[in-house]
Order: C-alpha cells, then sequence, then structure tokens
C-alpha cells in the first residue's frame, strides 16, 4: 500500500519536471533527487569557499591597486557565492555544520582545479579566463535547474561571474600586448590551466553513470561532453585576439562537425587529483580547517554576545 | 476543521534544521541561527525574500545580508527574520486550501461578454 502510494508521488513529481514546474524544499520528492542535490549543491559550494585559496594567494601581490582592488571583490563573491549554495542545500534538510565537517573530513568532494598552485601573476588571469570561464558554461544552464533555490542561488552567481571572467581575460590580454617576459608568462599560464579546465566538466559522458538520472529529474541540463565541446570551441576562437596558443596539437576545426576537434584528456591525472593526490589538495584542506578552528572564538564570542544581549532586553521589559 | 496553517515549516529555508534541533541530537546547533533575508531593491517596491543566512543576532544578519546580498546595490533596505518564526501554509493542502477561487471566474474582467463598440472599459 506504502509501496503503491511512493509510485504515485514519484509518478506526479516527475510529472511536474517535464512540465518544467520547480519542486520547492516543502513539496514530495524521491529521496535519491534529494541526495543528488544534496552532494551536487554542497560539492559547488565547497568549490567556491576552496576556491578562494589560488587566487587569496595573490592578492598582496597584485601589480596595481586596481588590480587588487578587483582580485579582493573577486574573491569576495567567491564567498558570497559559497553562501547562497551552502543556503539552499541546507534547505534540503543538511545542516551547515554537517557539509563544514565532510569538507574538513574529506567525505565531500569539490572541483579538482583547485588542487593546482597558482605560480605566477598571470594564473589570476587565466583562472578568470578559463577556470571562471567553464564554471560559467556549467553554471547557466542550471538557472534553469529544476530544483528551485538551487536554480535562484545560480541566477544570483552567473550575474557576478561574468565579471570574473572578463576581469581574466583582461589580465592576459594586458600581459599578451606586454614584453617578451610578460607574453611568455601568459603563455605559461595558458599550457598549465588549459588541460585541468577541460577537466573541470567531469568524466566524459560513458564514465559518468548518473548523467541519465540527472538529466531525466532536470538536475543537469546538458551533459559533460556537450559542455565540454562547447567550452573548446569558444576558448580556440577568444585565444586568437590573446594571439596565445591552447596547449593541444590535436586542436582544430572540423568542418563536418561544425566544432573543434580536441586531443585526448588525460583521465589518469583528473582521477589522481580527484582521489586527493593533486599538487596542492593537501594544503587547501589544511588551510581550510585552520581557518575554521582559528575562527572558532569569533563564532563563541558572537554567540555569548547575542545570549547577553538577549538576556539584557528580557530583564528591561520585565 | 483542519488547519492549513504549521509553524517553522517556512516554505524556502529551515524546516528541516528547525524540526532536527527541537529533537536535539544533530550537530546543527553547532550553527548560529537561520534568518531569511528581504530585500526592497528601490523606493516603491516590496521586500523580495532574497535568500536566507547565518548570524549570531539580528544586526548580524542584518550586516552579513548587505554583506552577501547587497554588495552591488541590489538594496535600500534590508528585513530579516528568524527562519523558526515564519509561518507557511501547507503545499501537501495546496488542492483544497485553494479550492474556492477555483470556479469563480467572473472574478475576472474578461469573464464579461460585452459589445467591441464599448470603449474605454
Amino acid at each position: 500500500m506504502e509501496k503503491q502510494g511512493t509510485i504515485q508521488l514519484e509518478s506526479v513529481f516527475q510529472d511536474r519536471i517535464d512540465q518544467d514546474i520547480r519542486i520547492e524544499p516543502r513539496d514530495w520528492m524521491p529521496e535519491k533527487y534529494r541526495q543528488t542535490l544534496i552532494r551536487q549543491i554542497s560539492q559547488h559550494a565547497h568549490s567556491e569557499i576552496v576556491g578562494m585559496l589560488p587566487e587569496g594567494n595573490w592578492i598582496t601581490r597584485a601589480p596595481s591597486l586596481r588590480r587588487k582592488a578587483t582580485l579582493i571583490a573577486k574573491v569576495q563573491d567567491e564567498a558570497g557565492h559559497g553562501l547562497y549554495l551552502y543556503s539552499a542545500a541546507e534547505t534540503l534538510g543538511i545542516s551547515r555544520a554537517e557539509m563544514i565537517d565532510q569538507l574538513h573530513s574529506g567525505k565531500a568532494k569539490y572541483s579538482s582545479i583547485f588542487n593546482y598552485p597558482t605560480l605566477s601573476w598571470a594564473d589570476i588571469g587565466a583562472i578568470g579566463w578559463l577556470v571562471d570561464g567553464a564554471a560559467i558554461m556549467n553554471q547557466v544552464p542550471l538557472c534553469r535547474t529544476s530544483y528551485g533555490p538551487y536554480a535562484r542561488a545560480m541566477v544570483r552567481i552567473c550575474k557576478e561571474e561574468s565579471f570574473h571572467q572578463r576581469q581574466g581575460f583582461e589580465i592576459l590580454l594586458t600581459l599578451s600586448r606586454g614584453n617578451k617576459a610578460q607574453k611568455a608568462m601568459c603563455q605559461d599560464a595558458i599550457n598549465r590551466w588549459w588541460w585541468p579546465s577541460v577537466m573541470m566538466f567531469g568524466p566524459s559522458d560513458d564514465a559518468s553513470p548518473h548523467t541519465a538520472q540527472s538529466m531525466a529529474w532536470k538536475i543537469k541540463r546538458f551533459t559533460n561532453d556537450e559542455l565540454r565541446q562547447k567550452f573548446v570551441d569558444i576558448c580556440a576562437d577568444q585565444v586568437k585576439i590573446l594571439g596565445m596558443l591552447l596547449p593541444d596539437p590535436d586542436l582544430k576545426w572540423n568542418e563536418a562537425r561544425g566544432h573543434f576537434d580536441f586531443g585526448p584528456i588525460n583521465w589518469e591525472e583528473f582521477w589522481q587529483v580527484i582521489a586527493g593526490n593533486g599538487p596542492c589538495n593537501k594544503e587547501r584542506i589544511a588551510a581550510r580547517v585552520k581557518a575554521h578552528e582559528e575562527g572558532a572564538w569569533v563564532r563563541e564570542a558572537a554567540s555569548a554576545y547575542a545570549e547577553k544581549q538577549q538576556t539584557k532586553q528580557t530583564a528591561a521589559v520585565a | 476543521m483542519k488547519t492549513y496553517i504549521t509553524i517553522q515549516y517556512y516554505g524556502d529555508y529551515g524546516d528541516r534544521e528547525t524540526a532536527k534541533e527541537s529533537s536535539g541530537n544533530l550537530p546543527s546547533n553547532r550553527d548560529w541561527p537561520l534568518w531569511e533575508v528581504f530585500i526592497r531593491s528601490k523606493m516603491g517596491l516590496d521586500h523580495k525574500h532574497v535568500g536566507s543566512l547565518h548570524a549570531a543576532d539580528a544586526q548580524m544578519a542584518i550586516e552579513n545580508a548587505r554583506d552577501v546580498y547587497t554588495r552591488r546595490q541590489e538594496g535600500i533596505s534590508i528585513w530579516v527574520v528568524e527562519s523558526k518564526n515564519i509561518h507557511a501554509s501547507n503545499p501537501d493542502d495546496s488542492a483544497s486550501f485553494y479550492d474556492p477561487a477555483d470556479d469563480k471566474v467572473y472574478r475576472h474582467p474578461t469573464f464579461y461578454e460585452l459589445p467591441d463598440e464599448l470603449k474605454a472599459m
């Protein structure tokens, strides 16, 4: 009897999804939909938070006040994006504390891209252009994802990301018009960030077993490979404006497909980084844990202060 | 008589967290309380729900809301309400709850058939 009830609820649920009616927090949803969303949204939130670290590395060394102010604003935006997403995930029944624990223990993942180091100032440009570019490619379709709070968070994030990408391209453009050393720095950053950015879209479709279900639930609107192709096509054109090259000898226009062909992706590297063996995995988590632990007294003090004020107010009323 | 309003079940946020806190065995009480944020984007418009955040008290909630939701001049006024104080209708009752309006097409101006030559109405 109960099982039959669930089947009926599931068909009503799928029906709503098919009609593009958003699901809101208190609506019935299959447990697996809820879990998939919690995993995806919290991973996304963690990526925003961890993503502040490689860029924060260059705030004190930005080459001008303009660049410094911009970078601070960008990093602050990433913090904001993390908060929008944590809030969206919380509507699904997981607490903020649980999510933070999962990040710190390594149970929850974040985008593998943030486990690469930022070795030169040009990396800040490459991150803006390529990493944020790939993120935007992923995120724009998510503005229409089936879960209301997630979609609303994505709308807000996408509005803000566009400045991130533009400022990154501007950094590279400036370097590309500079002296020989600056040009070399620009090309070097593109060389190092290109393939990790291409990997950001995740495993290829045949190695991505959850894609079909996520597409049916409209949690995902395009497959990893579709988005990756779109990204490659756009970047292959944009790089010409920089007068630089993408580090892929197989990259060439395929008239028949109407797309750029590109070389094989080093999936071994991708899985190694996901598994925790990237260049900076340990450093990133250690930095997050340290910040969290060293901020404990601030959180406690704020709670104590709030409690004290409340007591005072209650006493005054009495 | 059926109650259509449930407390601590605000549509967007906080419901499950509050429920868990009252059962008391989850780590969620390590978080500061959850607040819903409403922003008036310009004079003449309503405050609109924009999201939520955690803060120790109302003052901090307003300041955090400024930093999180108005970094690009999106607001001129902020309301914050602790999520647990929001009462909401129950979506499971939607069919019966909104039923009274379903059969009253005569509340809409298009229900009335009038000649085309009638102007300015």
